[in-house]
Parts: structure tokens; C-alpha cells; sequence
């Protein structure tokens, strides 16, 4: 591998390590640690708070598994892709100013706070503690794999040294800094996606003559590359608008995102980051997935789809730019990565040991506890994923759409509808993950039922028992 | 200390705060539905014609360049004019009571 595309991987990862070092100086415990900890004092701004959404949620499947699987399918898995643009301005838009208020009403650190205030039942909070424990803690690992395999196949190093280069470099910011460093570093990685987008794309166009030369290329390969129906045709318009579930509207209900909705300072950031939510989305996802099918006539031929990224900028850009621009796939798998590890580290610290094991706690034992915490689970982290389990791989086929089966609706409508209640929540909760588990394995062995994702209709069924919960036992109006 | 609980069982008044996140919460579903039906539209409405029939702006398939291209655009444009002229801005502190008040007087008056 090529000295000048590890240099500004370096420059990279030494830049974020600085950035990460220096918020954690700033950490000031007007608050109280846990609030300046987990969520930052409350205190970000517009800017970093749009930067911090975009960057959790996009991972390596943004920037690896996307493009490549638009490589191979086509326009199709643009447009599929597309859907996302909406989590820029919905979840902010949802959760909103009411889930900011109560957050602070009801002095809540994280999403199960909330929940555990709103349905004032401490079993609601243990349940979901355990699925965020179980599921984000898969969902991390298989992002780690993510990280040292980049590293692995950029440097040539091997994929323990590589492994352990990402671990290290995540660990010390997120373990010292807490979510101030973890969403200052998400800013500048997201803006390293941005501009790292723009070059490879540019770079792109002119390597394949221009974009009406790409797509005539693409037309005398196979006209279906340019339908919305992909590579085969099989691409149906039902499947593709299930996505506006899973990856759309459902992305509320995931509680790396819900947390940052009640991190920001004022709605006038709240407001900020909406807009730039929303531009920066769908710019990273129009331009990533279109540099995917526009290296196909560049360099046809490659099978396995997450090294199309990669290939394609070592191929069009000189070394030094690639290396620049190959930042931001790491930035992508590091900036998700190190809100999961802050985020189940609150579910054991918070929502577990606070809550069931030591609520008396003193402020001086909280503090060694979180830092011990975050830590400990980023060496487990690491030593899983040298060789990761089975169990491990498989469980995070679950996390993103299990998840959200689960806590869709006992946020969303715990936040609007005053009849919901702790049995609509449990019910729902209940439902969402077992039938999101069961739907998988049918899905598995006889295609796609009703040929919509896995997470449709988990998503319905969930809604439904919520409803039902709530309404046959115990019906009475909440007092926000 | 939940501010909530200090409201008495018979004088209850929910936060008047809240209406206005309400407003704005469907204002969201409101973009997600127009979202939807733009992109689904345009990408299904001229895309299932036989790829001979296509045009192509900036080089892109009409379909994809209205569905998705413009549809981004479109929803930017949009959300930088609800954020600018619709959404309100307002305290964030469990218990602002000077703002509440001046808000209940303006809708008493209207």
C-alpha cells in the first residue's frame, strides 16, 4: 500500500484524537456529571447537533455497503437510498421540542429516563436497558469489524494491529470525553464526509468522460441499471418504499438518535439543525451511492460490493487525495461506533446500576463508574471482535429494525398521546422484537412476505399492541 | 424535581408549550407524507416506462433527476421555510413561567 494514503489517514486519526482530547478539557460539571457525561450539558449547537445526527446514523453502510450495492443493482438502490433524506428533518421534527422539554422536566440523561418517567414503571426501563444492551452492543462489534477491515485493506496492516489503531483511537476520546467529545468529533468527521463525497464524485465523472458517457456505458451493459426496478428487475416498488421505514421514518425510534433530540441548547439550534440535517443527508447519500454506480463502466468486474469505494478512489484520484477522501468511510464507522459504545455504557451505568443497584450513589463514584464503565466495554468491544462470535454477528441482523419495532412506539406515542400507558409500552415493546425476530426467519426461508422489509410489519403489529395495551387495561388520561 | 406534579388533581393545565409542539410534530408527518408521495411518484410514475423512452437532464434519467435530484432539493427548500417562517421559537427549561404566561394572554385575547 501506497505511503502517501496512510499519511492522511494519520493526519486523520491523530487530528480526531486531538479534537476528542481537548472537548474532554472543556467538560465542566455545572450540571452534574452525568448530564455533562451522557449528553453534554445539553449544550450543543445547531451545527454540531445536525453534524452529530447525520454522523451516528450514517455508518459503514453508508459509505461501503451502500454504493457497493448500487454498483451492482443500479439507479434502483439510489432511489432506495433516497429515502433517507427524511431523517434529517423528521426525527428532529417529531421528537421536537416537546421530547427536549420533558427530557428536562423530568431530569432524563437517556431515552430509557424518559421512558421510565413517562410510563413510571421501572420494568419498562430494565427492558429496554437489556434490548439496547444486547442489540447496540452486537451492532458496535460488527461496526469494529467494519473499522479494522478498512484499515486492514487501506494500510495492508494486519487486522489485529488494525483493529487495535481503531480501537485505541475511539477508546481514549470517547472514555475521557463523554458525549461532548463524541459529538465534536462527529462535526468534524461529518465534515470530512462532505467534502471527501464531493472529490470522489467529481473525481468519478471526469475518470468515466462525463456523466452523459457513464450512462450510455451503463445503457449498452444492461438498460435496467438505469430503471428504479434494478440490475434484474426484481427490485419491486413495494420493497424499495418499506425502506422509508427502516431507514426513514422508523429511525426515530432508535435511541442513539433520540438522545441527541434532547441534547441540543435552545430550539433556535434545534432549528439550525434541521436545515442542515437535511442538506447534508441528502447530499452524502445522493453523492455516495451515485459515485457506486458510476464506477461500474470505470472498473466492471468487482464481486464483493464493499470494496468498490475503495478501488474506485485509489483507481480515479491521486494517492494522496484518496487517502484524504478514504477518511471518510473511517470517519463514518468511527463516528457511529463511538456514540453505540457512550450509549450502551448510559444503559449499564444510568438506567442499570443507578437505578437498580445503587441509586445512592455518590457524584465522585458515578464518575469512576462511567469512565471504568466505557472503558471495560470498549476492551470487551475489541476482544470480541478480534474473532467475533456467531451469536454476536447474528444478533446484529436485529439491531437496527428490532429496535426500532420496539421503541417506535412507545416514544412516539408516549410523547403525544396521553391515553398510552406502561402496558401499551411493555406490549409493544414485546411484540416489536419477537415478531421482528420471528418475520426474519420466515423471511429468510420463503422470500419476502407480503414483499416488504423484515421491519414493516413488525412496525404495524407493535403499533397495534400499544393501542391495545393501552386501552384494555388501566385506560387514564397522562398528566405531562 | 418534576414540574408536572406541582399542578394540582382539579387545576391541571397542560404546558402551553406543548400545543405548539404538537403543530410542529405534524407539520413534520405532514413533509414525510409530501416526501413520500414526490419521491414515489416521479420514480415510479416516469420510470416504468421502457428505459428507451427516457430523456435525460444533466445526464441523469428523467425520473431519478425529478424523483430524486429535485426531490432533495425540494424538501431542503421547504424545511428552510417552515425552520424560517412556521416553527417558533421557545424556552426549553422545565419550568419557564414568564413565557407560559405571555402565552396564555395572547390566546385569551385572540
Amino acid at each position: 500500500m501506497n505511503i502517501q494514503v496512510i499519511i492522511p489517514l494519520v493526519i486523520f486519526l491523530v487530528a480526531i484524537f486531538a479534537i476528542g482530547f481537548i472537548a474532554s478539557k472543556q467538560m465542566n460539571s455545572s450540571g452534574g456529571f452525568l448530564q455533562e457525561y451522557f449528553l453534554g450539558g445539553r449544550e450543543l449547537g445547531g451545527f454540531v447537533l445536525a453534524m452529530t445526527m447525520v454522523a451516528t446514523y450514517g455508518s459503514a453502510s453508508s459509505f461501503l455497503g451502500g454504493p457497493g450495492t448500487a454498483y451492482t443493482v443500479g439507479f434502483g438502490w439510489i432511489l432506495l437510498a433516497m429515502t433517507q433524506v427524511v431523517t434529517g428533518y423528521f426525527v428532529l421534527l417529531i421528537l421536537g421540542k416537546k421530547f427536549a422539554i420533558l427530557g428536562r422536566k423530568y431530569n432524563a440523561v437517556t431515552m430509557i429516563d424518559f421512558l421510565k418517567a413517562r410510563y413510571n414503571s421501572p420494568t419498562v426501563a430494565i427492558l429496554s436497558a437489556i434490548a439496547i444492551i444486547i442489540f447496540l452492543f452486537s451492532a458496535m462489534t460488527a461496526q469494529w469489524v467494519g473499522g479494522g477491515r478498512l484499515i486492514e485493506s487501506l494500510t495492508g496492516l494486519e487486522y489485529t494491529t488494525a483493529l487495535f489503531i481503531f480501537a485505541i483511537s475511539v477508546l481514549v476520546y470517547v472514555t475521557i470525553g463523554g458525549f461532548r467529545a463524541v459529538a465534536l468529533t462527529d462535526a468534524v468527521q461529518g465534515a470530512i464526509m462532505v467534502v471527501g463525497t464531493l472529490i470522489l464524485l467529481i473525481g468519478v465523472i471526469i475518470a468515466g468522460g462525463g456523466v452523459p458517457a457513464i450512462m450510455q456505458d451503463l445503457l449498452n451493459e444492461n438498460p435496467r441499471l438505469v430503471t428504479p426496478f434494478g440490475a434484474d428487475g426484481t427490485l419491486s416498488a413495494a420493497y424499495v418504499s418499506s425502506f422509508w421505514i427502516l431507514v426513514g421514518v422508523g429511525v426515530v425510534g432508535l435511541p442513539q438518535m433520540a438522545v441527541r433530540a434532547m441534547s441540543y441548547k435552545s430550539s433556535r439550534a434545534m432549528h439550525r439543525a434541521l436545515v442542515i440535517g437535511t442538506i447534508v443527508t441528502g447530499f452524502i447519500m445522493l453523492n455516495m451511492h451515485l459515485i457506486g454506480i458510476f464506477a461500474r463502466p470505470i472498473m466492471p468486474g468487482i464481486t464483493v460490493g464493499d470494496k468498490v469505494i475503495p478501488l474506485i478512489a485509489l483507481e480515479v484520484l491521486p494517492p494522496w487525495l484518496a487517502g484524504i477522501v478514504l477518511a471518510a468511510p473511517m470517519a463514518a464507522i468511527m463516528s457511529t461506533v463511538d456514540s453505540l459504545l457512550l450509549l450502551v455504557s448510559s444503559a449499564i451505568v444510568k438506567d442499570v446500576y443507578l437505578n437498580f443497584i445503587k441509586p445512592e450513589a455518590t457524584e465522585r463514584r458515578v464518575k469512576q463508574i462511567s469512565v471504568g464503565v466505557t472503558g471495560i466495554l470498549g476492551i470487551i468491544v475489541f476482544l470480541l471482535a478480534i474473532q467475533p462470535p456467531d451469536l454476536l454477528i447474528f444478533l446484529n441482523l436485529f439491531a437496527f429494525g428490532g429496535l426500532e419495532a420496539a421503541f417506535i412506539w412507545p416514544v412516539v406515542l408516549g410523547l403525544y398521546w396521553k391515553y398510552g400507558n406502561k402496558y401499551g409500552a411493555l406490549l409493544s415493546m414485546i411484540t416489536g422484537i419477537v415478531s421482528y425476530i420471528a418475520i426474519h426467519f420466515y423471511n429468510s426461508s420463503y422470500g419476502n412476505l407480503f414483499g416488504v422489509h423484515t421491519v414493516t410489519l413488525p412496525v404495524l403489529l407493535s403499533l397495534i399492541a400499544y393501542i391495545i395495551g393501552s386501552l384494555a387495561i388501566q385506560r387514564k388520561a397522562f398528566r405531562f | 424535581m418534576p414540574a408536572n406534579k406541582q399542578a394540582s388533581t382539579d387545576g391541571y393545565k397542560p404546558d402551553p408549550r406543548f400545543k405548539i409542539a404538537h403543530k410542529e410534530a405534524l407539520i413534520g408527518v405532514g413533509l414525510a407524507i409530501f416526501n413520500f408521495i414526490w419521491w414515489f411518484g416521479f420514480a415510479y410514475g416516469l420510470g416504468s416506462r421502457p428505459p428507451e423512452e427516457y430523456t435525460y437532464i444533466f445526464g441523469l434519467p428523467d425520473w431519478f433527476f425529478y424523483s430524486c435530484v429535485i426531490g432533495f432539493i425540494l424538501m431542503c427548500a421547504l424545511v428552510i421555510f417552515i425552520t424560517k417562517f412556521v416553527l417558533k421559537e421557545v424556552p426549553l427549561d422545565a419550568d419557564p413561567i414568564d413565557f407560559n404566561e405571555t402565552i396564555e394572554e395572547e390566546s385569551q385575547k385572540s
